[in-house]
């Protein structure tokens, strides 16, 4: 016998947030593919050097991304001072809460099928918190810092990028140690994509809420009552 | 009294005329305005000559056989005799105890007014026994030099960052000048290179004389007008790097139309140096106009950072070496492949959960 199931929804990701989600995501595929390509560049092209720019344009996009995904970033950082407390999780992680590792232990244990139902959450589940925190926010700032440090050495000695960011070369050795953290930092957030992306799909199929329409819409569907 | 610069070229044979000529040549290479010839000229005519004194420690003296060769003749038979150098023992007269005691008389003499010129660097392990210079650890020379004298120029990679004898496991500990502890706190100019272009290195002496302080030095204390740009920058192969025209293999039709080496390994988009544009042997070539790519002779640490023919290099970190490439596709593989077996996993649960619901 099944007893009636009651639909809940709550207002969780207001529209910056979500504007913000879909341009960071088209700016994180931007910035991957031609990073991977600027580090190893598509076969020669034939003719004069004149007669292409590939490696400027891939460069171009790669730096306009970076922009973008820049400007959207500093744009969240506001927004999680104005916008609702879920805005905030992405800059607060409650580490020193008991209860929010043995919650963590909870949703490791649902995805080694290990529990038969996963909890319900309005914002992020613990574990994807974590992964938020670290990948985004911290690798966020990390790829941020690195990649105008290296920009500046294009901008040149003295430019704004140089006096904001210049300063981290020497701090962590040389150019060529920039480059290759830089590049591992893409590698990280290619692997952390396809989790995001399978994960998303999965718990918006198997869990007890929605998860992608809410990243549309905004709304959190929870598709029982049971707490 | 000391004699003057001007002197000192007269007495050489050196004309007036080609004396001007120096002037102006050692104005545009430095990137000063024309109204700077007279002052580098008067300051010539009217400076007494500054001592200095040339120290080695562990090194391979390629720094004093590129000065030698700087091509303008001038630098080349003035710049050695203007500076009055009183000591540098692979080039001086004086040797053995005789040698030796002319730092003590040029620290004596000139206290806190001579130039501490260092190429290569002390070794601290064992007490410095690594490099013993007239009997005495170099480490003991080098700080008692520091101790006396106006301002220190690192020559060089070694004396700069520590090159090669300090690549890992840098077994007798080799020791960067400024890392040098209770090292006298001298101000430092770095003069980077394996070795540094002779231009580059008669430019930075001439400056320092002229005008008796450094040249503006970026953050890691090289002088900005040599060490601002990388090689990338001014590189005459540049337009094939935006064109994508790269050499993929060595000796392949691209290598012979002179495309970009970037893809072989040249570190010419990381290396800060003055090689694209001042070249090397009075102007005539340099590395990548040779055929091969930069290997980065002038960055800290370069022996230790990976294959000279690899762009993304690998990454030693935690005793590991690995190549982010090919962990990351390996990675992002892995990854891949474990999220489609758990939604298949997931999907065979979950049609067993609503088998179990139905009946």
């Amino acid at each position: 016998m099944q007893t009636t199931i009651k639909r809940t929804a709550v207002y969780v990701y207001e529209a910056p947030v979500r504007l913000w989600h879909w341009v960071n995501a088209l700016a994180i595929t931007v910035l991957a593919v031609t990073g991977y390509f600027v580090a190893n560049p598509l076969p020669t092209l034939p003719g004069e050097a004149s007669d292409h720019f590939l490696m400027g344009y891939m460069r171009f996009a790669h730096f306009a991304a970076a922009y973008i995904f820049t400007v959207g970033f500093i744009g969240r950082i506001y927004w999680a001072f104005v916008g609702n407390e879920h805005s905030r999780e992405l800059f607060h992680l409650p580490f020193y809460r008991l209860s929010f590792w043995k919650e963590l232990l909870h949703e490791v244990r649902w995805y080694s099928f290990m529990e038969s139902e996963p909890k319900k959450y309005e914002g992020h589940n613990p574990l994807a918190h974590l992964t938020m925190v670290a990948i985004i926010t911290i690798g966020g700032i990390a790829m941020v810092l690195t990649g105008f440090s290296l920009y500046a050495e294009q901008t040149g000695l003295g430019s704004w990028q140089d006096q904001l960011f210049g300063w981290l070369i020497p701090l962590v050795g040389q150019s060529q140690d920039v480059r290759l953290w830089h590049h591992w930092g893409m590698w990280i957030i290619v692997v952390f994509v396809i989790i995001h992306v399978y994960v998303a799909i999965r718990e918006d199929i198997v869990s007890r809420q929605s998860l992608i329409s809410t990243m549309i819409s905004g709304w959190r569907m929870f598709k029982d009552d049971r707490p | 009294m000391t004699e003057t610069f001007y002197d000192v070229m007269r007495r050489q044979g050196i004309t007036r005329r080609s004396f001007l000529k120096f002037c102006s040549l050692t104005a545009s290479a430095l990137g000063l305005g024309p109204a700077m010839v007279p002052r580098i000229a008067d300051a010539m005519e009217t400076k007494p000559r500054i001592p200095v004194l040339w120290l080695h420690g562990l090194e391979c003296t390629c720094c004093s056989e590129s000065f030698i060769r700087s091509a303008h003749p001038l630098a080349k038979d003035v710049v050695l005799s203007m500076i009055s150098l009183d000591y540098d023992d692979t080039i001086m007269a004086a040797a053995g105890h005789q040698a030796e005691a002319i730092i003590e008389e040029t620290i004596e003499k000139y206290d806190g007014n001579f130039i501490l010129a260092v190429e290569g660097n002390p070794p601290l392990d064992e007490d410095g026994m690594y490099c013993i210079i007239g009997g005495k650890p170099f480490v003991e020379q080098l700080k008692m030099a520091a101790e006396h004298c106006k301002a220190i120029i690192s020559w060089g990679s070694c004396a700069s960052w520590g090159c090669v004898q300090a690549a890992r496991p840098n077994p007798t500990r080799a020791t960067p000048v400024h890392k040098v502890p209770g090292l006298a706190n001298k101000p430092i100019i770095k003069v980077p290179g394996c070795p540094p272009i002779a231009e580059v290195m008669t430019a930075v002496v001439t400056y320092i004389l002229t005008f008796e302080k450094f040249p503006e030095l970026d953050r890691q204390g090289r002088p900005k007008m040599f060490y601002s740009q990388r090689i990338h920058d001014k590189c005459y192969r540049r337009p094939h790097f935006d064109a994508g025209q790269f050499v993929e293999a060595w000796d392949d039709d691209s290598a012979r139309k002179g495309y970009c080496l970037y893809k072989m390994g040249c570190k010419g988009p990381t290396t800060y140096n003055a090689c694209s544009t001042v070249r090397w042997n009075g102007g005539l070539s340099f590395p990548i106009q040779a055929g091969h790519g930069c290997i980065g002779c002038s960055e800290d640490g370069f022996w230790d950072k990976g294959s000279f023919y690899q762009h993304v290099t690998d990454t030693h970190q935690f005793g590991v070496e690995a190549n982010a490439d090919k962990v990351g596709l390996a990675a992002a593989g892995i990854v891949g492949a474990t999220a489609a077996a758990h939604a298949a996993v997931t999907a065979l649960k979950n049609a067993q959960k609503k088998g179990d619901q139905d009946q």
